[in-house]
C-alpha cells in the first residue's frame, strides 16, 4: 500500500500542488532579451489571461458541442445494441460482442490515423460512397471537423460500454423478466421499463467516464488538424494546453489552463453524480 | 455465456459459509434462453435484429479491413486502385521497407512500446493489487477517507498531470529518459479500486484468519495466500494498464523527444506529420500502423474472459 501512495503523491498530488505554484507567476524577460527570464509573481493574471482568451474559450466550446452529439450516440447506440445482443432475437452473440469490442483494442491514435485515412479524398471509400450517391462531403471542413471526432469516438468506445451494458443486462434475475412478461409487457416495453432501469447505475457511471475522457479530448484532434488546418492547434482545451506550453513556452498560462481544464472536469463528473443519483432514486 | 466468466469462478472458489457475494457474481447465469420468444412477427424481427447487429458489425469492422488491403498496396496501388479493390500484392515489400526505413528505427519503436508496456503494467499491477488487498484485509484509521483520495484519483484527468509532470521531469532533469515516461502509468487508482472489489468476491476473511491461526506472516500471507487468489484481478488490472500505456499518446508527445526512445504510436505519428512532404512514407505509416495493432489484437482475443471480467466488476456494482 505504500508504494502505491508514494507513487500517487509523486505524480498526482504533487504536479497538482506544482501546477498550482506555477500558475501564479509569469515569466518576464529583460528588456534587452538577454540574461534570462524572471519568475514575476502575477497572483490571478494566468488565470484571466486564460480565461480572457477567445482560442481557450472556443476549445471549451468545440467539446461541449462535442459531448452533446458524441454521448448520446455513443451511449445510446452502446444501449441500443446490448440491448438487441441481450433479446432472444439475436444470433452469434459471441461473434457479434468480438466484432463490437475490436475496434477498442486499437490504439486511439492509430484509430484516428486510420480514419483519418479513410477521411481522405482519392483513399476513402466513405467518400466514394458518398459522391456515388450524389453528396460532397468534407470530413476535414470548419464545422464537419467536429462530427469526423465524433465519428472516431464513437468508434472506438461504443462496443467497449455495449459489453459493460450487455453483462449488466445478463445479470438481471430472470424471474423479473418472466414476470414482466407475464403481466403482458412485450419485448420492446420489458427492455425499456424493465431492463433499462435495472442498469441505471452502470449508465450513470458510463456517462461519468465519458465525460472525463470528453474534457482529455486530444488525440483524435490533434491528428485531424494537420490536414483540418482551420481546427487550429487549440482546438480542444488540451491542445491549448499543450500549445501555450510547448509551442508559446508560457508555463504559467499553460499551468493555468490545465488547472482550469481540471475545474471543469470536476464540476462535469459533480453534476453527472448528482443528476445520476436523483435519477437512481426517480 | 455467463455474464463473468471470473466471478463464476470466483463463486465456486469461495466456499465455506458464504461470504458476502462479489459485486461481479451475477445473479443470473444461465444465457437468455428461448423462455422469452416473442409472439407474432418473430421471424420478421428476428431478421431486423440480426441486420441491424450486421450493419453495426460492418462498421466497426470497415476501419480495420481497409487497414488490412492498404497494407498490402505499393504507393501507386494505394491511389490508384479503389478502396477495396486489390493491388498488386506488396505487403512483404512494404513490411520489409517498415523494418529498414531509417536503420530500423521502427523495430525499436516495437521494441520500446514493449518495454513501456510490459514493465509498466507488471510494476503497476501489482502496486494495485497490493494496495486493493490492504484496503480489503486491514482496518487502519481513515481507511474510507484515504479510498476516498483514490477515487477523487479516477476522476483527475491525465493530460491535466502531464504538463506540470513534464515541468516536474524537466526540473529533476529526467525528460527524455525511460522513466519519465514510464513512471507516471505506474499509478493507476481504477486498478486500486479494481484490486479492492476483486479482493472482496474472491478472499472471504475466513481464508485468511484460517492462514494467521496456521502462523503465516503477513508478507507469507499475502505472497503465498492472497496473492494466488487474486490472479485473475491481477492479470485484468495489468491488461487494462496495458492498454493504457499502450495508448498514452498525450505523454510520450510531451515526454519525449529523443526518436530513439518513441514508442510506436508517436513514431508512427512523426511519420504521417511528414506524410505530406514525403508521400513515398504512405505505405509505412499504414502497414506499420498494421503491425502495431495487430499483436494487441491477438492478445484481446486470446485473453478475452479477463478483460471481461474486469469490465463487470466495475460494472455490476
Amino acid at each position: 500500500m505504500a508504494p502505491f501512495f508514494l507513487l500517487f503523491a509523486l505524480v498526482t498530488v504533487a504536479p497538482i500542488g506544482y501546477a498550482a505554484w506555477l500558475s501564479l507567476f509569469r515569466e518576464e524577460r529583460s528588456g534587452l532579451g538577454f540574461g534570462g527570464a524572471r519568475q514575476v509573481f502575477s497572483g490571478i493574471g494566468n488565470y484571466t489571461k486564460a480565461l480572457s482568451d477567445p482560442l481557450f474559450l472556443a476549445s471549451f466550446r468545440h467539446v461541449a458541442v462535442y459531448c452533446l452529439l458524441y454521448i448520446p450516440v455513443m451511449v445510446g447506440g452502446a444501449l441500443v445494441l446490448a440491448l438487441l445482443l441481450d433479446s432472444a432475437l439475436a444470433r452469434a452473440r459471441r461473434f457479434f460482442q468480438i466484432a463490437f469490442y475490436l475496434p477498442h483494442a486499437v490504439p486511439g491514435l492509430i484509430a484516428a490515423m486510420v480514419w483519418l485515412y479513410l477521411y481522405t479524398p482519392g483513399l476513402s471509400p466513405v467518400l466514394d460512397v458518398l459522391d456515388s450517391a450524389g453528396i460532397s462531403w468534407n470530413f476535414f471542413g470548419r464545422d464537419e471537423a467536429l462530427l469526423s471526432v465524433v465519428n472516431i469516438s464513437a468508434w472506438q468506445w461504443m462496443g467497449y460500454n455495449m459489453i459493460i451494458f450487455f453483462a449488466g443486462l445478463q445479470a438481471i434475475p430472470r424471474e423479473t423478466l418472466e414476470a414482466a412478461t407475464m403481466d403482458g409487457a412485450g419485448a420492446v416495453r420489458t427492455a425499456f421499463q424493465v431492463k433499462v432501469p435495472s442498469i441505471r447505475p452502470t449508465l450513470v457511471l458510463t456517462v461519468l467516464f465519458t465525460c472525463v475522457g470528453a474534457v482529455q479530448l486530444f488525440d483524435a484532434p490533434q491528428l485531424l488538424q494537420l490536414r483540418a488546418t482551420e481546427m487550429g492547434e487549440s482546438w480542444s482545451p488540451t491542445m491549448y494546453v499543450f500549445s501555450a506550453a510547448f509551442k508559446g513556452h508560457d508555463y504559467g498560462l499553460a499551468a493555468a489552463s490545465a488547472l482550469l481544464l481540471a475545474l471543469v472536469a470536476g464540476a462535469a463528473s459533480y453534476v453527472v453524480t448528482k443528476l445520476g443519483n436523483r435519477w437512481r432514486s426517480a | 455465456m455467463t455474464a463473468s466468466p471470473a466471478a463464476a469462478e470466483a463463486a465456486t472458489a469461495a466456499t465455506g459459509p458464504g461470504p458476502a457475494p462479489s459485486p461481479a457474481t451475477p445473479r443470473r447465469t444461465a444465457p437468455a434462453t428461448p423462455a422469452r420468444t416473442p409472439r407474432g412477427g418473430a421471424l420478421l424481427s428476428r431478421t431486423a435484429v440480426n441486420a441491424a447487429l450486421l450493419l453495426v458489425t460492418a462498421y466497426t469492422l470497415m476501419p480495420l479491413a481497409w487497414l488490412v488491403l492498404a497494407a498490402t498496396k505499393n504507393r501507386r496501388d494505394l491511389f490508384a486502385t479503389g478502396p477495396y479493390a486489390p493491388g498488386d500484392f506488396s505487403l512483404l515489400a512494404n513490411l520489409g521497407e517498415v523494418f529498414t526505413y531509417d536503420d530500423g528505427i521502427f523495430g525499436r519503436w516495437l521494441a520500446n512500446s514493449l518495454l513501456y508496456t510490459v514493465v509498466g503494467s507488471t510494476l503497476s499491477a501489482l502496486t494495485s493489487v497490493a494496495c486493493g488487498y490492504a484496503f480489503h484485509a486491514y482496518e487502519f484509521r481513515h481507511k474510507e477517507k484515504l479510498f476516498g483520495v483514490v477515487l477523487a484519483g479516477i476522476l483527475v484527468p491525465a493530460t491535466v498531470l502531464q504538463l506540470p509532470l513534464y515541468l516536474m521531469a524537466s526540473a529533476a532533469g529526467a525528460v527524455n529518459t525511460y522513466g519519465a515516461y514510464l513512471v507516471p502509468a505506474l499509478v493507476n487508482p481504477f486498478g486500486v479500486y479494481l484490486a479492492r472489489v476483486f479482493a472482496e468476491g474472491y478472499l472471504p476473511d475466513e481464508v485468511l484468519a484460517a492462514a494467521r491461526v496456521d502462523g503465516a506472516g503477513e508478507l507469507r500471507l499475502f505472497a503465498h495466500v492472497s496473492f494466488p487468489m487474486l490472479w485473475p484481478g491481477f492479470v485484468t488490472i495489468f491488461l487494462f494498464t496495458f492498454t493504457a500505456i499502450w495508448n498514452n499518446f498525450y505523454g510520450a508527445l510531451t515526454m519525449l523527444n529523443d526518436e530513439r526512445l518513441y514508442p510506436v504510436s508517436l513514431g508512427l505519428f512523426m511519420w504521417n506529420r511528414s506524410v505530406y512532404q514525403q508521400p513515398e512514407l504512405y505505405p509505412l505509416v499504414i502497414t506499420g500502423s498494421l503491425v502495431a495493432v495487430v499483436p494487441l489484437v491477438l492478445a484481446f482475443l486470446g485473453l478475452q474472459r479477463f478483460w471481461r471480467s474486469g469490465l463487470t466488476a466495475g460494472a455490476v456494482k
